[in-house]
């Protein structure tokens, strides 16, 4: 056995630990009662922002291997976007239960007037795909066309920046900072993506040759 | 602390009349003095204290009080909406020791016959203190039950002679990102600016508040003087105020002016008007727990009986 699974089998139950510690707090601050006067505001964002974060980690583990060119890394990715759909769930089933208490016509009202519960739930829509194609019997199931859906995590950002975006009322600097993140994210893809074009439109040449 | 409801004083029990005049008067001598020493005293006991505790003394009852369960002062002081002391629920709470409430003075101008100043102190020794419970409902769909302490703002307008020009009364807060650190950042825009029409500022439900809970108002609830307008959204309740205009033309109002098509001038609770963020069908009663249901809101924030005449004939759809 190499030494690089040697340290993703140590590393990933550290990861999973870590990636559980923010509902592992959450749950105690619950039992100590250290939530504040509205607990449900703070297990809601919380859980959001987790989602959130954790989304953007696993956004970031393409261009890290491209800089640093350790491919162990990319052992992590499918974890790290389990728990962001994990907390995302958390943070759906809060709403829905806690703060609506499965009042459908309120819910339904709130999907129609408010446009940043509507790019909510299109994110969590989206992710629902792609946690269940996470497994490497579906990898192996779709083939090439894997990737390409897997693409939409892409939107899923997009949509879930855009969410706490237009939820916040005043001081944007917290969704500011989300959104930075993520575009830089997703421009230090752009000079690969182009240069993986080139290179394919050059094969192709080569071969008509 | 203990919850307590205001006792219904006996009328034995009230000092005559004459009396408390007498102390009245005494006390506007020496008002100049006293304010003196409270400085000192504040000043004295450094900024921990400096939040102003003190127990407001001859409080009187009121028949606008509502009889709902109280929230706690924990939740009242620590769950607040004051960006001047930073945008998180608990920021004000934290920032609170650099808010100086004492010496303040009150600036009154505009359209009105005899424009002046008039310093806190001084308020507090000619108008005679009243509790009063009201509901507080916040336009993030959230309430409190409060037992403000303080006196009707109309009282205190009358002082400054309004002309008949007066159609509307300007409120300012405090700028000075000294004592505000939230101001050294532009997330609204300075000073905080509130505005009532002239009718619903002399009402008798609204008042300034001096306190709640039977003490100094807290600085992270709007120290040293704030305004309370039961039946509208908390953001209409302006914190700190420095300065009250009346004028002749509707005032500006800061959110209202950000964001007119969620915040209306009126900012009456009406849960038949949308809002393009939170359902305003209903609301949490802060202190209620985790699987406590919400309650319904209701229009004017249940105070209807005494405000509805106020908006007769006004499509409140429109003038929300």
């Amino acid at each position: 056995m190499s030494s690089g699974q040697d340290r993703t089998r140590l590393l990933k139950p550290l990861l999973f630990a870590l990636c559980l510690l923010p509902l592992l707090l959450l749950v105690g601050r619950g039992i100590i009662g250290s939530l504040g006067p509205n607990p449900v505001e703070v297990l809601t964002h919380e859980t959001g922002n987790w989602a959130l974060r954790l989304l953007l980690l696993t956004l970031a583990v393409t261009p890290v291997r491209r800089l640093t060119g350790q491919v162990l890394i990319l052992r992590f990715r499918r974890m790290l976007g389990l728990f962001a759909f994990f907390y995302a769930a958390l943070h759906l089933l809060i709403y829905l239960w806690l703060d609506q208490f499965w009042g459908w016509s309120e819910i339904a009202e709130d999907v129609l007037r408010r446009p940043y519960i509507l790019v909510g739930w299109l994110a969590f829509v989206l992710m629902m795909p792609l946690a269940i194609t996470s497994t490497q019997s579906w990898m192996r199931r779709l083939g090439r066309r894997w990737k390409q859906l897997h693409r939409i995590v892409y939107a899923i950002a997009i949509l879930a920046v855009l969410h706490v975006l237009w939820l916040v009322k005043a001081d944007l600097m917290e969704p500011a900072i989300y959104a930075l993140i993520l575009a830089l994210l997703l421009a230090m893809r752009v000079p690969w993506a182009w240069l993986s074009m080139r290179m394919r439109r050059l094969g192709s040449v080569a071969r008509e040759r | 602390m203990l919850i307590k409801k205001p006792h219904e004083i006996p009328p034995s029990e009230i000092t005559p009349r004459h009396i408390w005049e007498r102390r009245r008067d005494f006390l506007k001598v020496s008002a100049a003095g006293l304010g003196l020493a409270a400085t000192a005293a504040f000043t004295g006991t450094g900024l921990a204290r400096a939040s102003a505790t003190g127990i407001i003394e001859h409080i009187q009852p009121s028949p606008y009080s509502t009889d709902e369960p109280l929230t706690s002062l924990e939740d009242i002081t620590s769950y607040n909406n004051f960006y001047e002391l930073g945008t998180d629920k608990s920021d004000p709470k934290a920032n609170a020791k650099f808010l100086r409430p004492r010496p303040w003075t009150l600036k009154v101008d505009g359209e009105c016959a005899a424009p002046g100043e008039i310093g806190v102190e001084d308020i507090l020794a000619l108008y005679t203190q009243e509790e009063r419970i009201y509901r507080l409902r916040c336009v993030e769909a959230w309430a409190m039950v409060v037992p403000w302490v303080g006196f009707p703002l109309g009282d205190l307008l009358k002082r400054f002679e309004p002309t008949a020009n007066a159609k509307y009364v300007a409120f300012e807060t405090l700028f000075d990102p000294e004592q505000m650190p939230g101001q050294r950042r532009k997330v609204l825009e300075w000073p905080y600016r509130e505005g009532l029409r002239m009718d619903e500022a002399m009402h008798p439900l609204t008042i300034l508040s001096t306190g709640l809970y039977g003490e100094l108002l807290p600085n992270q609830n709007g120290a040293p003087l704030r305004l309370v307008v039961p039946w509208k959204y908390g953001f209409k309740s302006i914190k700190s105020i420095v300065r009250i205009s009346f004028t002749e033309t509707e005032p500006h109002a800061t959110w209202n002016r950000m964001q007119p098509n969620e915040y209306g001038f009126y900012a009456n609770v009406n849960p038949e008007v949308n809002h393009p963020r939170w359902s305003q069908r209903s609301h949490r009663m802060i202190g209620d727990g985790w699987l406590a249901k919400k309650h319904p809101t209701l229009l004017f924030n249940g105070y209807a009986d005494q405000v509805a005449h106020l908006y007769a004939g006004m499509d409140l759809n429109r003038f929300f």
